[in-house]
């Protein structure tokens, strides 16, 4: 009979533990294989643009060069004229708003703040020549930049302050019969070093992913799938797939990682699980900044200091500017870990000319809506940017200022550095109010973090989340998350119950104990 | 008069035990999930605490099976008679080497606090552990493309409850294994419940008793 006992038992043992400890078989990663095939299949042109004959003949101007292309891509022009890339803004649904025309002319930022009387400037990220005066919509196709695009040599460049138009020294006939698919530095020479500098906006996009590392970014990097921007960031007549929510509002034309992974890509099913309210983004990209810094926080109020009567820069010690006397004080951070929140897919914008009453807490430049109740909304990780910048404290309003120009006394801050001025100016020019009060108020953007994943080894680990302390997700607190969240009155009584039971036993067997040792005593005395 | 007696059949001590080592399994890896300690690590302790449980289950059907078709379940059926007398020699007769109350046979083989205390677990902590279980891992978050009405607003309920009655097993885990000490000698009831076998009084002298 104990033979079948104990045989019983470590069967039931043996059974068990091999259960438990049994790990599961490797699952083919036939996805991973079949993209990874797909996407190291080299692009090869259809045509050599360097035979074409019209591109050989010299052009005198970048329009020249434009109405070559025309020539024989007859309709492509009105694609791109119909795209955000020309017109920098979209028709968007907005709650609350209805339709509203949601752009760079009326949707503001943190950083430079807005493009509005500073297009000489900032037209050097738009893909059209001649953006001189305020945002008339180009319409002459010869202005598009086809070439900031398609240039594959590398050399093309757009100039300083020349509304849009490339650098003198750029050779437009070796560019133009070296035109192709984009490359990635077609896509970062702008998108890199928007606000103003390298990765000061995005955070997770910047110098560094021309040639990324594989720790940097996992597709594009030349060590791996070496994917450039338009292999996610697909395109239809010159639509792209994907755009950034400081600017678009509606949940639609979305470049994701499931269109290439699906929604469960996963070996292990409750990792499946996890992707109904977590974005893939939340743990494939731990940190982001991973090479070089990007900008936390802007404090306006304090441009305009000035040493000997000249405007002055200061540094850190990795080279990022700390104090600019055009654009005030700043605050730097790599390798960041992200901040979280629920996100739908829709959001709303501070859109210049609305009235904000509630100065108390920081003014949100963009609202990226979503809960945890909300079926559509995901968890995904932002960079927050903060921000001090110009407010009308009168009429309510954050300000536009003046920031660019070439002269003095025509009210730009970067040359006269009279915030007053430059607030009046500015704000005449988008047709709002100045009550000739300034103050200083809190804001705050709201930038998704898609790009720098990691490879599968660096990912989150559960308890970089699932953990009492420290958890990544200590801010989003309208759901209960195992590990994280508990109920401290269980908690305390589980604790007083386990204690006093503990305590009962040991009183117990003690009492037990020496009782047990005076009757031995008794007998012996007896005896 | 003693003489062995066999006591604890073979299923009943398999049972037994596997259940011992679930519990334990499912009390490491639960406790961890919860956040209280770190040991599996985190993925590792939900995988082996589903499994521990899915084992749990089966294990709890064949153990239904068998209390009914043994009639072993009325084994379990509270009485109020030696209940006091049951009491007062865990707080004082102890101590005085008094004889145990309650005469352990074949037939009846708990006393009237055992059969209080196994029931309230058989019938009230383990079902409410096992369903809340259940809900605990296939809830539903509120999301897209399913039927409004399987979706679980949160988990929060689900989950304090399986705490609850987590921190119950614990505490009566503790007390369990102490009591284990208390039989005719400190290891006689191991013993029992791992040969089966237990040295008992003659059931006729008990009667005479």
């Amino acid at each position: 009979m104990k033979k079948i006992v104990i045989a019983l038992l470590l069967i039931g043992l043996v059974i068990t533990t091999s259960i438990i400890f049994l790990k599961p078989t490797e699952k083919e990663q036939s996805n991973i294989s079949l993209l990874k095939a797909k996407y190291s299949k080299k692009h090869v042109p259809s045509v050599d643009h360097s035979k074409f004959a019209i591109l050989q003949k010299k052009f005198n101007s970048p329009q020249d060069a434009t109405a070559a292309c025309i020539s024989c891509h007859t309709e492509r022009h009105k694609e791109v004229m119909h795209s955000n890339h020309w017109n920098w803004e979209r028709e968007e649904y907005v709650q609350g708003r209805g339709i509203v025309y949601v752009g760079k002319k009326n949707a503001i930022n943190n950083f430079c703040i807005g493009v509005e009387g500073n297009e000489q400037s900032c037209a050097k990220c738009h893909i059209g020549f001649k953006m001189t005066s305020s945002m008339t919509p180009l319409t002459d196709p010869t202005n598009i930049d086809c070439l900031v695009c398609h240039d594959n040599s590398e050399t093309y460049a757009k100039g300083n302050e020349l509304a849009g138009a490339p650098d003198k020294a750029v050779d437009l006939n070796l560019v133009a019969q070296k035109v192709g698919r984009p490359m990635r530095s077609n896509c970062g020479v702008c998108h890199f070093f928007g606000g103003g500098g390298n990765n000061v906006k995005h955070g997770d996009l910047e110098s560094s992913m021309f040639e990324p590392s594989a720790d940097i970014d996992i597709h594009m990097s030349p060590e791996t799938s070496n994917l450039v921007c338009v292999d996610c960031h697909t395109s239809e007549n010159h639509v792209m797939k994907g755009k950034v929510y400081s600017l678009s509002s509606m949940n639609r034309n979305r470049s994701t990682c499931e269109q290439c992974h699906t929604e469960t890509p996963h070996d292990a099913e409750i990792l499946n699980e996890h992707t109904v309210k977590v974005a893939c983004q939340t743990c494939h990209i731990p940190v982001y900044a991973k090479e070089n810094s990007t900008k936390m926080a802007w404090d306006w109020s304090t441009a305009g200091k000035l040493k000997n009567g000249e405007p002055y820069t200061e540094e850190d010690s990795k080279g990022n500017h700390t104090y600019m006397s055009i654009k005030g004080s700043f605050t730097w951070a790599d390798s960041v870990k992200p901040d979280y929140i629920w996100f739908n897919g829709t959001a709303d914008h501070y859109l210049l000319g609305d009235v904000v009453n509630d100065t108390t807490k920081p003014i949100k430049i963009n609202t990226l809506n979503g809960s945890y109740a909300d079926r559509d909304s995901k968890i995904i990780p932002v960079k927050i940017h903060r921000a001090r910048q110009p407010f009308d404290p009168v009429n309510k309003m954050i300000i536009q200022p003046k920031l660019f120009s070439d002269k003095k006394g025509e009210g730009a801050l970067w040359i006269d550095f009279n915030w007053l001025r430059a607030a009046k100016v500015g704000m005449d020019e988008v047709h709002l109010p100045f009550s000739g009060q300034l103050a200083f108020v809190r804001t705050e953007m709201y930038w998704p973090i898609n790009h720098m994943v990691s490879s599968k080894e660096n990912t989150l680990s559960c308890n970089q989340c699932h953990t009492r302390e420290n958890s990544r997700l200590a801010g989003l607190n309208d759901f209960y998350m195992p590990a994280r969240d508990y109920s401290s009155i269980v908690e305390i009584g589980g604790k007083i119950i386990i204690i006093l039971t503990l305590l009962g036993v040991m009183v117990h067997a003690g009492i037990r104990i020496s009782t047990k040792r005076k009757s031995k005593k008794e007998v012996h005395n007896e005896i | 008069m003693k003489y062995k007696v066999y006591i604890y059949k073979a299923f009943e001590r398999f049972w037994h035990w596997t259940q011992a080592i679930l519990i334990f399994m499912l009390a490491a890896t639960g406790f961890e999930i919860h956040g209280s300690f770190t040991f599996f690590g985190y993925q590792n302790a939900v995988k082996y605490h589903n499994v521990s449980a899915y084992a749990f289950i089966v294990l709890i059907v064949f153990a239904i099976f068998w209390h009914f078709s043994t009639g072993e379940w009325k084994q379990y059926l509270p009485t109020a008679s030696n209940l006091k007398a049951q009491i007062n020699y865990y707080i004082f007769g102890i101590f005085k080497n008094a004889p145990h109350p309650t005469k352990k046979t074949v037939l009846s083989k708990l006393n009237p606090l055992q059969k209080l205390v196994y029931l309230g677990l058989k019938i009230l902590v383990i079902p409410v552990m096992v369903i809340s279980g259940l809900l605990y891992m296939f809830y539903r978050y509120p999301q897209k493309d399913a039927v409004e009405s399987i979706n679980i607003g949160s988990l929060e309920v689900v989950a304090i409850v399986h705490t609850i009655g987590a921190l119950l097993l614990i505490a009566f885990i503790i007390t369990h294994l102490y009591l284990i000490t208390t039989g005719e000698t400190v290891t006689s009831n191991l013993k029992a419940m791992i040969t089966g076998y237990e040295e008992l009084e003659d059931e006729k002298s008990s009667k005479e008793n």
